[in-house]
């Protein structure tokens, strides 16, 4: 009687339940499959496509016209500029105000409004954060220049620095910020001198991550930097960038244009993802105990 | 003795008012994150008036979009905005659904480190990149093999075959979703993972204890315990979809028209904005440009901030990723 029950409707559910669990599973892998086929796709046409026009002309001539030869430098110069000038702007709020969150409001009703409005920005459409520069900064001057154009970024890497400051000094012990406190040290002197070295790592990685989410940005450059087929380092005019003249030359038929959009584009994937896997270094290597 | 007493005071009020000073700069700083949301939404409204008041509430409900005639209205890029933000999502996250069930539950150990990152930073590339390969890449295999498939095969089913009639474009609402899908899953299956992990290994154990299968502690034990979080996360992914410019604008077509088809040409609100504000000559022209943006910002603030909400209730630090 037993053994005709285990044979019976009982062990066919079973069978049913282990084919299921068989076949969700499958289904996960080959979703992970999908999810990783596409990076390795993606990378692979760019180093077939971009690797074709790298040569010493990349880095040290400029944009050329439709048809002739040049390379990429007024614009790697660019963005580099715009690139620094964005974060020296916008690092220094954003760990500033990382700090106010996670030390002196740590509790406040205003910090928990701060960090959800941090949100809403962090997560924002950046094509938003260039109308916003064009208003404000663009239509003032009159013309549209490098200056605007590094606003918009560092308002895009404010926020990313106001998360990753917050998030690793809240990983410092709370012992050695009560010893300090103990010792007599004002907050000003304990968060100095005390909790920035000890969070120093996670700083570092946040910089980078804050980089790395610049350095690619498009959408808020089209209309602040614009664009400069010549060599300007002039501030107050547009200039060159990577993403906007990989724009622009993709979508152009000439063939020498997009033969320079995919190198660009190598370069510019190439720059963030190594600056993305650094940071994820810098933080595991110094920090063991933090998560990622 | 004395030196100290008369050192001491003057060594305190220096460091007070160092208190101080720095207290208040970062408490200045922390302002300014609140001045940025309030000065983005002000500059938008007060761009976008003229366009709102000269076409009053018709903005939102016209398909036509004339330079020439100077007549504007929002609907193809809002239908746009909509449906390859949604067709993206359905693409999307029963992949990441699989990619973070494939992370927390299934991976080997050795491999769940490289892999999550690998996922990652797909994440990081650029939405440029997405763009470029999308157009030279994607949509031809699209134009090639995915849509004359879908229109021999679906074209002809009564309701449902009209979203695929028309010839294989290779660029359309279509290709844009697929892209769009691509870039959001690293997003949402971050998220994913990271709410799965916050289910506590008891309640998993206690399922496996009592003869579940892994399927079954997952759906059963894992995903309601991990609902809001989820939803969160997909929210979060839907946030982006609906915002991201670059990668659209190469693959969507840049047409200003409602088609019924998902192979059509067509247009989103960011799609508009990168392809025609440096070039819109006149102020209604222009005005319109930035409605369109203020409808977006009123969007995804709308998205992203229930997003947050469903986050919030979780423990911000487990939520590494987000």
């Amino acid at each position: 009687m037993n053994s005709s029950l285990l044979t019976g409707p009982a062990q066919r559910r079973r069978a049913v339940r282990k084919f299921k669990n068989v076949v969700a599973l499958t289904l996960s892998g080959l979703a992970t499959a999908v999810g990783l086929f596409f990076l390795a796709a993606i990378l692979w046409t760019l180093l077939k496509n971009g690797l074709a026009g790298v040569s010493a002309a990349l880095f040290t001539e400029m944009t050329p016209p439709p048809g002739g030869e040049g390379g990429l430098l007024n614009a790697i110069y660019g963005s580099a500029v715009m690139t620094v000038i964005g974060i020296l702007i916008g690092a220094p709020i954003g760990m500033l105000a990382g700090t106010y969150l996670a030390e002196y409001g740590r509790n406040s009703h205003l910090s928990s409004v701060i960090r959800f409005v941090n949100d809403v920005l962090l997560s924002a459409p950046s094509i938003i954060i260039g109308l916003f520069v064009y208003g404000v900064l663009v239509i003032r001057m009159g013309h549209f220049s490098a200056i605007a154009g590094a606003v918009a970024l560092a308002v895009i890497a404010m926020p990313v620095t106001v998360r990753t400051t917050e998030d690793m000094l809240n990983l410092v012990p709370q012992g050695m910020k009560d010893a300090s406190t103990a010792m007599g040290a004002y907050p000003w002197r304990t968060i100095t001198n005390i909790i920035y070295p000890a969070a120093r790592s996670g700083i570092v990685t946040g910089l980078l991550l804050a980089v790395a989410r610049i350095s690619g940005e498009t959408a808020p450059l089209l209309f602040t930097a614009l664009n400069n087929q010549f060599w300007s380092s002039n501030l107050n005019q547009p200039m060159a960038n990577l993403p906007v003249v990989i724009f622009q030359f993709a979508l152009s038929p000439y063939k020498n244009w997009q033969q320079l959009a995919w190198s660009g584009a190598l370069l510019i994937t190439l720059t963030i993802l190594i600056l993305s896997i650094v940071a994820r270094f810098v933080v595991s290597a110094l920090n063991p105990g933090a998560r990622r | 003795m004395n030196t100290v007493a008369a050192i001491e005071p003057r060594h305190a009020a220096g460091q007070r008012l160092r208190e101080r000073v720095f207290r208040g700069a970062t408490l200045a700083a922390a302002l300014v994150v609140l001045a940025l949301l309030g000065g983005v939404a002000i500059t938008l409204i007060k761009g976008s008036w003229p366009a709102f008041s000269h076409f009053k509430l018709g903005f939102l409900t016209t398909e036509v979009w004339n330079p020439v005639t100077d007549k504007y209205g929002a609907l193809a890029p809002i239908y746009g905005t909509l449906v390859t933000s949604l067709l993206a999502m359905l693409l999307a996250v029963p992949i990441s659904l699989g990619i973070a069930i494939f992370l927390t539950e299934l991976a080997p150990s050795w491999m769940r480190r490289p892999v999550g990152v690998a996922i990652e930073l797909l994440a990081a590339v650029p939405s440029i990149i997405f763009g470029i390969w999308g157009l030279f890449v994607l949509a031809p295999v699209l134009q090639r093999s995915v849509q004359p498939f879908l229109i021999e095969w679906l074209g002809p089913l009564p309701v449902i075959g009209k979203l695929f009639q028309g010839p294989p474009f290779g660029i359309g609402i279509l290709s844009a979703s697929f892209v769009l899908a691509i870039m959001v899953i690293p997003f949402i299956s971050a998220v994913m993972r990271d709410v799965f992990e916050t289910v506590p290994d008891v309640l998993k154990e206690s399922a496996y204890g009592l003869g579940a299968t892994t399927w079954e502690v997952i759906w059963k034990v894992v995903v309601p315990h991990a609902r809001a979080g989820m939803v969160g996360g997909i929210m979060l992914g839907l946030g982006r979809a609906l915002g991201e410019t670059m990668a659209v604008t190469f693959v969507i077509g840049n047409a200003h028209r409602v088609s019924t088809s998902l192979l059509a040409p067509g247009t989103t609100i960011s799609a508009s904005i990168a392809n025609e504000f440096t070039e819109a000559v006149g102020d209604l022209y222009t005005s319109s440009l930035v409605a369109l943006g203020t409808l977006l910002f009123l969007i995804t603030f709308t998205v992203i901030a229930a997003a947050r909400f469903m986050l919030l209730r979780l423990d911000r630090r487990a939520l590494s990723s987000v």
